[in-house]
């Protein structure tokens, strides 16, 4: 299979499954999860069949169309939106089997529906993982929006439509008023919006236009949840849990912050940034979103509300440290989406299994549970480890680098932050932690229950070994990452 | 150029023109229906000719009976003209194919031919003013064209339909007799009404002040049959009381004719030959087009009836369009050519949804349209992606007329910013209102008999989906529209000094 035909397949086998599912969901269940897991699996096999060529440096692309003069719809596949590309594929196929226990066991409404937008959902994901210009970008970033709508209005009912909307609006208000204007300012002075390695914007642009163009970006792209555009991501935690797990902690948040990294590094190049003052903001603010968001999860009664910030200070690790600008953060942002991903699925199935089990959503009712459900619980507990970036787990890997590019930048700033934030983690999840182990179980009579149904349990088993095993095995990634740099890396210690 | 292709400018009028008394005698059920649409399915060819022909880079020129300008009377058909007779003609076509089942039930059957044959009327006066080359032949068709739309819009069952269609008249009256008043001071100090003619002669003229006044008249005039903000008065109640299928072919083609007139006028004749006058132009028309967005997409968020609320934002839509205009430059243009035909598409396809609810549903207010777009998923997805289209979101094709508009909004600076917010706010105000439409029609929970609604019939459905996925196909390939409009953005602005 060559590389355009992986490309042009790995947008087009998501489609196609939401078809074979919507068909196969008029005949039976069971035949319309096999379709899902089916087309997970292809995806997979497409998106991941691309690995080798980049590794051994190659960039393939493929151009679909041309809609403006100077304007197309293209691909291209580069280190970044290649992993996003095959992390995105690969806990979708995890966050499948999971659903399948989650949904049944909850015996939730218009399944169907449901199945059918997680795929065109992961449609736009890799879209905009692969998408070469800023165009293109867009275009997927948009329909990830629209596509992920009824997955938060699942339930239906007022309160979930009101979350909805709030939702809806904040990324559409965002994307249409501050992330359009920002590409089509790009277009108009660059004459491309093509992500070209080194930036396209140095010479055209300068002064405090630049810190204005950068806040556009940061601000528009709303999915990354830099305050104050973040209230979208706590009201989108009325949405079943495999959407909080698969498209709140992974795919379309971190779309967001993958769109920032990719501006920062492909349109505006990091040596431009880095000379230009008025671009220093951007790490204040993340910096700031880090701690406010930590302070705020500390807070939180809710399971799911608490994870929806300890998401947005997590995310804001990700802009900080490309907003740090050298070399070595800029791999430290890339590492740290993927080990993020890894905890904090696990995180959000284990809050899901738990749902499914018990119907517990609140801190309070969850003294004791782990002796009911010591699987679901060890792999949370892993998963609050690695968020707090303890060894032997994937958020320990993510830091190193983060703080070694602080290092480059003599950055101490993002130094203290680094370290006033792992404490916060600390102070909310450790207590959950204790809780769960070492309190007495207050579960009120007749509502005893064990572990969640097996497909739950296998996914987040699954998962929790990814965050455990990333901690040892991420050479492989660390390396693919690097190139993202490459021509910087050289001549610096 | 032979045969019969070097008439085709006059056969796009004169058919429709002849078939209409025709009709009237058609009486058997369903007979002068097939008529009309066909009649218009062949003006739509004619259109979809014409623009090869402008495409190939030729303007078609021709005189009537042979009698050459400025005695006789000329038709000219270039790329602007040929844009809006493919909105124009497709539009009718579109809205006569769905339209059957809408009008049986709507218009009983005995006064169904006379009906029709004011459908014609409209048709062939709105294509008279696309192709006439000259000031009074434009008001003829103006004056058939407009008698006959008053008839279409109160021929519904609907009795609010009368006053709205009263002030449509009255004011489409003062509109029509500022545009004679105007072209009466040009005649008297020009002694042509042909367009070009006029140009040429103006040059002549040493006292400019009727010539000013003149345009004066003719922009207001105009602007009033064209609903620019605050002349709008007329359009949400003659949209909302209309017959659904009227309502689809006159929001989709009826205000930009008139906005084409006042285009041609005013870029061919005056701007040339008043000093200071893209300078005043500009400046009248922009903070009322800045208005017409804010304050159109304004009421459309908190109105309650549905199709007053897509007339509102046809109100808002205008306001793009002529933002564009009052740019003066060749990009702006394009944009507001380009907003014609993607609104048309957008507006178009809300329309014909629209009408397929229209059917099932008892009455057009949101409180009775909680819950009922769940029985008619198709109807909904035609719904949703006209009204992404209007929102501008990418992928559709109003995201490609909001782009180049946002690009030509760069080029003005300091101002620019300022529209540039203007059309922002504008696109998520339209957010706002077409979600609306979305939780009341989707999300509420059904009320009245919605719970048991049946889809509308399959050829309602089949054409208000090929508009719908024209929102797509023109989104993902705009060169045809584009050329059109850059061409015709460029012809115009040749005028200018």
């Amino acid at each position: 299979m060559s590389a355009e035909t992986a490309i042009l397949l790995s947008l087009g086998v998501p489609v196609a499954g939401a078809i074979l599912i919507a068909l196969a969901g008029r005949i039976s269940p069971n035949l319309r999860e096999a379709a899902t897991l089916v087309t997970a699996a292809s995806l997979i096999a497409c998106v991941w069949s691309l690995l080798p060529e980049i590794y051994a440096g190659g960039r393939p692309g493929v151009q679909v169309s041309e809609i403006l003069p100077g304007i197309h719809i293209a691909f291209q596949v580069e280190p970044l939106g290649m992993m996003f590309a095959a992390l995105a594929s690969g806990l979708w196929l995890i966050n499948s089997i999971y659903s399948i226990g989650y949904m049944r066991g909850n015996r939730e409404q218009n399944q169907t529906r449901f199945y059918v937008m997680f795929a065109v959902s992961l449609t736009a994901t890799i879209g905009i993982a692969f998408s070469a210009n800023l165009f293109t970008l867009f275009l997927f970033y948009e329909m990830l929006t629209l596509s992920t709508y009824p997955l938060v209005a699942h339930k239906g009912d007022e309160k979930t439509i009101r979350s909805a909307r709030v939702y809806l609006g904040i990324l559409i208000t965002a994307s249409i008023g501050l992330f359009l204007p920002a590409i089509i300012w790009t277009y108009s002075v660059a004459g491309t919006g093509d992500f070209t390695p080194g930036g396209i914007l140095q010479g055209h642009i300068e002064g405090p236009l630049v810190g204005l163009l950068l806040g556009l970006f940061v601000f528009g792209a709303a999915k990354a949840a830099v305050m104050p555009v973040h209230r979208w991501l706590p009201a989108a935690m009325v949405a079943p849990t495999p959407v909080s797990a698969l498209l709140h902690a992974v795919a379309v948040v971190k779309a967001g912050v993958f769109t920032i990294t990719k501006v920062i590094v492909y349109i505006f190049g990091i040596d431009f940034l880095f000379a230009e003052p008025s671009s220093g903001w951007l790490f204040y603010a993340s910096a700031f979103t880090i701690i406010a968001a930590s302070a705020v999860a500390l807070r939180q009664q809710n399971l799911k509300r608490l994870l929806a910030y300890s998401t947005i200070a997590q995310l804001s690790y990700v802009v900080m440290a490309a907003a740090v600008l050298k070399p070595l953060a800029e791999v430290g942002a890339a590492i740290h989406m993927l080990a993020h991903a890894f905890g904090k699925i696990t995180l959000f199935f284990a809050a899901g299994a738990i749902y499914t089990a018990s119907k517990k959503t609140e801190l309070s009712q969850l003294r004791g549970i782990g002796r009911r459900m010591p699987i679901t619980m060890t792999a949370f507990t892993i998963g609050a480890l690695s968020m707090i970036g303890v060894p032997p787990t994937a958020g320990f890997v993510s830091k190193w680098y983060i703080l070694a590019g602080a290092f480059q930048a003599d950055n101490y700033a993002a130094l203290a932050t680094i370290i006033l934030s792992t404490a916060l983690n600390a102070a909310y999840f450790l207590p959950i932690i204790y809780l769960a182990w070492f309190e007495k179980d207050n579960t009120p009579a007749g509502k005893e229950h064990g572990e969640a149904p097996f497909a739950a349990v296998l996914a987040l088993v699954i998962t929790a070994a990814l965050t455990l095993g990333f901690f040892v095995f991420n050479a492989p990634a660390v390396e693919l990452e690097s190139q993202l740099v490459k021509p910087l890396m050289q001549g610096q210690p | 150029m032979t045969g019969i292709e070097a008439h085709l400018p006059v056969l796009q009028v004169v058919v429709p023109l002849l078939m209409a008394p025709l009709v009237i005698l058609l009486q058997p059920r369903g007979l002068a229906w097939a008529a009309t649409t066909a009649t218009s399915l062949m003006a739509f060819l004619v259109a979809v000719q014409l623009t090869i022909v402008v495409l190939g880079g030729q303007e078609l020129y021709y005189e009537l009976g042979g009698w050459s300008a400025p005695y006789g009377i000329a038709l000219n058909v270039d790329s602007f003209s040929a844009l809006l007779l493919l909105i124009l003609t497709g539009a009718s076509t579109l809205a006569l194919l769905a339209g059957k089942v809408s009008i049986d039930t709507q218009i009983e059957a005995p006064r169904q031919p006379l009906f029709y044959s004011a459908w014609l009327l409209v048709l062939a006066g709105l294509a008279g003013i696309l192709v006439a080359a000259d000031a009074f032949n434009i008001f003829v068709f103006m004056e058939i064209s407009s008698l006959a739309s008053y008839v279409l819009v109160a021929g519904g069952p609907d009795r609010r339909a009368l006053p709205a269609v009263f002030k449509y008249l009255v004011m489409g009256t003062i509109g029509a007799t500022f545009y004679l008043i105007g072209v009466g001071l040009v005649y008297m100090m020009t002694g042509t009404l042909n367009l070009l003619d006029m140009e040429a002669r103006i040059h002549e003229v040493a006292d400019l002040k009727p010539i000013l006044v003149a345009a004066g008249f003719i922009t207001v005039g105009l602007a009033l049959k064209a609903a620019v903000f605050p002349l709008h008065m007329w359009l949400p109640g003659a949209y909302t009381y209309a017959p659904h299928a009227v309502t689809v072919f006159l929001a989709a083609c009826a205000t930009k004719v008139s906005l084409y007139v006042l285009l041609r006028f005013d870029f061919v004749v005056f701007q040339q030959n008043l000093v200071g006058h893209d300078i005043q132009f500009a400046a009248f028309l922009m903070p009322l087009a800045v208005l017409a967005i804010l304050v159109g997409s304004a009421v459309a968020m908190f109105e309650t009836n549905l199709k007053r609320l897509l007339a509102y934002s046809s109100v808002a839509q205008i306001g793009y369009i002529l933002l564009g205009t009052s740019m003066v430059s060749v990009l702006g243009l394009t944009a507001s050519l380009l907003h014609m035909f993607n609104h048309a598409l957008a507006k178009g396809t809300l329309f014909l949804a629209v009408m397929c609810l229209a059917l099932r549903v008892t009455d057009l207010n949101f409180s009775h349209l909680a819950g009922a777009a769940r029985q008619m998923p198709w109807t909904f997805g035609a719904l949703m992606l006209g009204g992404l289209s209007l929102i501008g979101i990418p992928g559709t094709a109003g995201f490609i007329s909001k782009w180049y508009l946002i690009s030509a909004a760069l080029d003005e600076g300091l101002l620019g910013i300022a529209l540039i917010a203007v059309i922002v706010i504008g696109s998520l105000m339209a957010v706002v209102y077409i979600w609306r439409i979305v939780e009341t029609t989707w999300f509420k929970p059904a009320v009245d008999g919605n719970a048991t609604l049946s889809e509308a019939p399959l050829p309602m459905l089949l054409v208000t989906w090929f508009c719908a996925l024209a929102n797509l196909w023109f989104g993902l390939a705009p060169s045809l529209p584009l050329r059109l409009s850059g061409t015709a953005a460029e012809s115009l602005l040749q005028h200018l000094p």
